[in-house]
């Protein structure tokens, strides 16, 4: 459970990159096999979050589908689920074509008047 | 309220310190290979034997050591005679770069080509962490079933080798082992699968051949 310091690396990456700034909300992007789990980074955010300026902020998250590739009949295909992976076309066997690791705060929403820096 | 564009890698902090690792290694002739696998697969076994053969072949090697808690590895690893450091994490369940440098600095042998870190056992939250290695070593054990890669799809996908330990239990274990390299072909298709036993010794060799043709030659 490696999700609250991910958690703390999110709010790390949102504060240097916004600094003085009230956030309310976070969108991250994850990829099937960033190996975090959004459930458990929920879990977490509100503790993390506890006393910065990312306090309160809802946490988005987007899990990014994986690419494959049919070994048998070469068809692309994305797949929300981690390997195995089955072809939807033709049923053959599929084997992951991106590195399914993205882990990004895509965009942040920020409040438009600047607050003193409270960390 | 503004949206404002970020794009930004969570782990780049991490990342840019396993890089910076890597290139002060690089600049000294030396590598890091990162060890990975569940608890009680055979890590510290395999180490064992590849700290104990380095020393008979006079390749200069060192090893970190990651764990909740105890320094048990490290004394059970020093055996070898190598070098070897433990990183205690205090209950933390995986190792991230800054410990990697902090637990180097001062204290690396001058000299040293090869550095082993011998990660927390856990097969989840180590893969998201570069530490500055040049070679990721993913343990799977027979006794653990065939199936571990595709249970723990992330570590199994940046391998950059799968070593299967504990061979010598695969009959007592009716362990089929097609039936692990399809698994591991899933998710990793294109790795090399290294077939290991400590108590044996098959297959070690085979991986320290391995790793030391990843460690720079040195200049004449």
């Amino acid at each position: 459970m490696h999700e609250l310091s991910i958690a703390h690396a999110i709010v790390g990456t949102v504060a240097d990159a916004v600094p003085g700034r009230r956030v309310e909300r976070v969108r991250l992007q994850v990829g099937m096999l960033a190996g975090v789990v959004p459930e458990a980074l929920q879990f977490g955010w509100e503790v993390t979050t506890a006393g910065t300026l990312l306090e309160g902020s809802v946490l988005d998250v987007e899990r990014i589908p994986l690419a494959a590739t049919c070994l048998d009949c070469q068809a692309p295909s994305t797949h929300d689920a981690p390997p195995p992976l089955t072809c939807p076309d033709c049923g053959g066997r599929a084997l992951p074509a991106d590195d399914g690791r993205t882990l990004e705060v895509l965009s942040v929403d920020v409040a438009d008047e600047v607050e003193e820096a409270h960390r | 309220m503004t949206t404002i564009s970020l794009k930004a890698a969570v782990l780049a902090k991490n990342d840019s310190l396993a890089a910076a690792l890597r290139a002060d290694l690089a600049a000294v002739g030396a590598i890091a290979v990162n060890l990975l696998s569940s608890p009680g697969s055979g890590k510290t076994a395999l180490l064992e034997l590849l700290l104990t053969r380095c020393g008979e072949l006079g390749v200069a090697v060192a090893a970190l050591t990651g764990d909740l808690a105890t320094e048990n590895d490290a004394k059970r690893l020093a055996r070898s005679g190598a070098p070897v450091r433990q990183v205690v994490t205090d209950g933390l369940c995986h190792l991230e770069a800054d410990m990697v440098r902090d637990h180097l600095a001062g204290w690396l042998p001058e000299g040293t080509r090869l550095l082993f870190v011998e990660n927390v056992g856990n097969l989840v939250c180590p893969a998201s962490y570069d530490l500055g290695e040049s070679l990721r070593i993913v343990l799977a054990c027979v006794t653990e079933g065939e199936d571990k890669p595709v249970k723990y799809p992330t570590a199994y996908r940046w391998a950059d080798v799968v070593v299967l330990t504990k061979v010598d239990l695969t009959e007592p274990c009716a362990f089929d082992d097609a039936a692990f390299t399809a698994a591991v072909r899933d998710v990793n298709p294109d790795v090399s699968i290294i077939r290991t036993s400590a108590r044996t010794g098959q297959g070690v060799d085979e991986v320290l051949e391995l790793i030391l043709s990843r460690v720079p030659v040195p200049p004449p």
